[in-house]
């Protein structure tokens, strides 16, 4: 049978239920509240109900068929996650960008160029590498590798992060932002070619579960109604 | 897995590194974290393992032997010394499934700088000698030229110093390099440069609003100033840029090499030591019975291998299997024994072997 992964709590939770029913897949808890336990009608499909930062390692390991979780946490958490899963569908809601972020004060700064080149500076005056708070360690260390930027060391950061650069344990920051509200009351901006992932939540589809010849048929049969 | 044979083919090659006069070193499996992050930036976590102790904090398993060597022989007084070693390396795979976490490497390292062109050329035909039975094809490189080049360019202290510092970057290089030549258009930011024609650097800080983080308002506005002059520097020459050109898509024969690279320095006269440096190892190298006519040579070659490789490189490849890690490589990294000596460098060379690669071949 297969097995589906859900984010247990909120509006992820609700939203993926939302989006499964609309495409005739009614998804539900059983028990309490409290409890993670659910089913799926219409589908021979067990649901599970779990955090969605642990759906990429689930998925991963093959102990689920198919999850729900946003793409942000499947490229941080599993290196090299086009070999592992499968993106069978962007979902349309949790968008949410990751970002790279730096004080309004630094008026000298607003692309990538520029805090290259701040970073060379600040590591000269300072005596250490200028720090970027994040706990988005994977993402973050790969674009600026791919953008040529060096002389940054990343601090982590696992909330709060706008936080930091006031509270001077960071000189900058990367972070997942939707509104950008809290960036601007922390008095900080988005460097003009700064966005490092757009994230959405994604019915992701493990390339280590087994698929057996009945898992498969069922997968083949709902794949219409989820593109 | 490391297996009893690369072990025995490891005390082999180590055995004739020792023949040639050099000294067993040894170095922890665990390294701490911190010189070895100052030096490669934060990309070492991408490719080291990294655990911690709770007193000595955030260790790596040893990544590489150059760190712990140069810091030890630079302690040492660094008098002229020729060291050896043969360990286990630990390498994380972000990408590959394949490959291993972990193997042996076997080096040779000479801390010497009565000859530069002798030492290069001892230890490549060394290792060109116990790579012989696997018939290895050799390449080689010399950074130093374009390093030299980029120091003779005429242009500010300061873009010559963004392109030093981003030699071992080729796509940002590239990137700088267009810029600076006119070959891209500058940044975008007409709009501040035109409040800087009629407005202090201070002025535009203090209305950007409340200031936060260690980057203090002073250091803003000291970059305003210097963005100012920036746009007004004239385009690198195009003489000058061609040449940069040249040397990083040159690929010869390095006997073939020597002659452009001196119309060059005509050109650019920075050159001339580095093109007389290139010659000399050509000389030296013949000596060693290795032929400068058929041994192939681009001086850009050795970009990716090693942050710090700063002027000979070279690697030696398994033939027909360009799927293989190269069997050996090597360079010279003056400058990094200045920078984990305190300031004060010595000229080194070395290279390493992978003996677990060997057993592949026949």
């Amino acid at each position: 049978m297969i097995r589906l992964g859900v984010p247990s709590k909120g509006r992820l939770m609700e939203k993926t239920f939302d989006w499964f029913g609309a495409r005739g897949l009614t998804l539900e808890r059983t028990g309490s509240d409290r409890e993670y336990a659910g089913r799926v009608q219409g589908a021979d499909i067990a649901l599970v109900l779990l955090s969605a930062g642990e759906i990429p390692r689930e998925l991963a390991a093959g102990r689920l068929h198919l999850g729900v979780t946003g793409s942000d946490l499947v490229r941080e958490k599993l290196p090299a996650w086009q070999t592992r899963v499968e993106a069978v569908a962007a979902m349309g809601f949790g968008h949410a960008d990751l970002v790279l972020a730096v004080p309004n004060v630094w008026v000298d700064v607003d692309t990538l160029d520029d805090l290259d080149s701040v970073a060379a500076a600040f590591r000269a005056s300072h005596g250490h590498r200028l720090r970027i708070a994040t706990k988005y360690h994977r993402l973050v260390r790969e674009f600026l590798r791919d953008h040529g930027v060096a002389d940054y060391q990343l601090v982590d950061s696992q909330g709060a992060t706008e936080g930091t650069v006031l509270n001077q344990s960071a000189e900058a920051i990367a972070d997942i932002t939707s509104t950008g509200e809290t960036l601007r009351a922390n008095h900080l901006k988005v460097l003009s070619d700064g966005l490092i992932h757009a994230s959405q939540a994604t019915l992701f589809r493990s390339l280590a579960a087994p698929w057996d010849a009945a898992a498969h048929a069922v997968l083949e049969e709902l794949r219409p109604r989820f593109v | 897995m490391i297996s009893t044979a690369d072990r025995a083919r490891a005390a082999d090659i180590l055995a004739h590194f020792r023949d040639a006069g050099a000294q067993m070193f040894e170095a922890d499996v665990l390294q701490p974290a911190g010189a070895l992050l100052d030096l490669y930036g934060e990309d070492i976590r991408a490719r080291a393992f990294t655990t911690t102790d709770p007193i000595a904090g955030e260790m790596m398993l040893r990544p590489d032997f150059t760190v712990p060597i140069v810091q030890r022989h630079m302690a040492s007084g660094a008098a002229p010394a020729r060291y050896c070693y043969a360990g286990e390396i630990f390498r994380r795979q972000e990408t590959d499934e394949g490959r291993p976490r972990e193997y042996l490497q076997v080096g040779f390292e000479l801390f010497d700088g009565g000859d530069p062109a002798a030492a290069d050329a001892e230890v490549f035909a060394l290792i060109a000698d116990v790579l012989a039975p696997w018939s290895a094809v050799p390449a080689t490189g010399d950074l130093g030229l374009l390093i030299a080049a980029v120091e003779g360019l005429g242009t500010s202290p300061e873009r010559r110093a963004a392109l030093r510092r981003h030699i071992w970057r080729p796509a940002r290089f590239r990137r700088l390099m267009d810029r600076y030549s006119g070959a891209a258009p500058a940044p975008a930011r007409a709009a501040l440069l035109d409040r800087l024609t009629a407005e202090t650097p201070e002025a535009i800080v203090a209305e950007a609003g409340q200031a936060v983080g260690q980057r203090s308002v002073t250091e803003v506005a000291a970059r305003l100033a210097h963005l100012a002059q920036d746009a007004a520097q004239p385009p690198i020459h195009a003489t000058e840029a061609q040449i940069i050109n040249a040397l990083l898509s040159l690929d010869a024969p390095l006997a073939e090499a020597i002659d452009p690279i001196r119309d060059m320095a005509a050109d650019l006269p920075s050159l001339a030591p580095a093109a007389n440096a290139l010659a000399a190892r050509a000389d030296a190298l013949a000596r060693r019975g290795i032929d400068p006519a058929k041994l192939p040579f681009a001086p850009a070659r050795g970009r990716s291998l090693m942050e710090y490789y700063d002027g000979f490189t070279f690697t030696f490849s398994a033939p027909n299997r360009p799927d293989l890690p190269p069997l050996a490589t090597g360079g010279r990294y003056d400058a990094l024994t200045a920078i984990l000596g305190g300031g004060t460098g010595v000229p080194a060379v070395g290279g390493v072997v992978r003996p677990g690669l060997l057993k592949v071949l026949p």
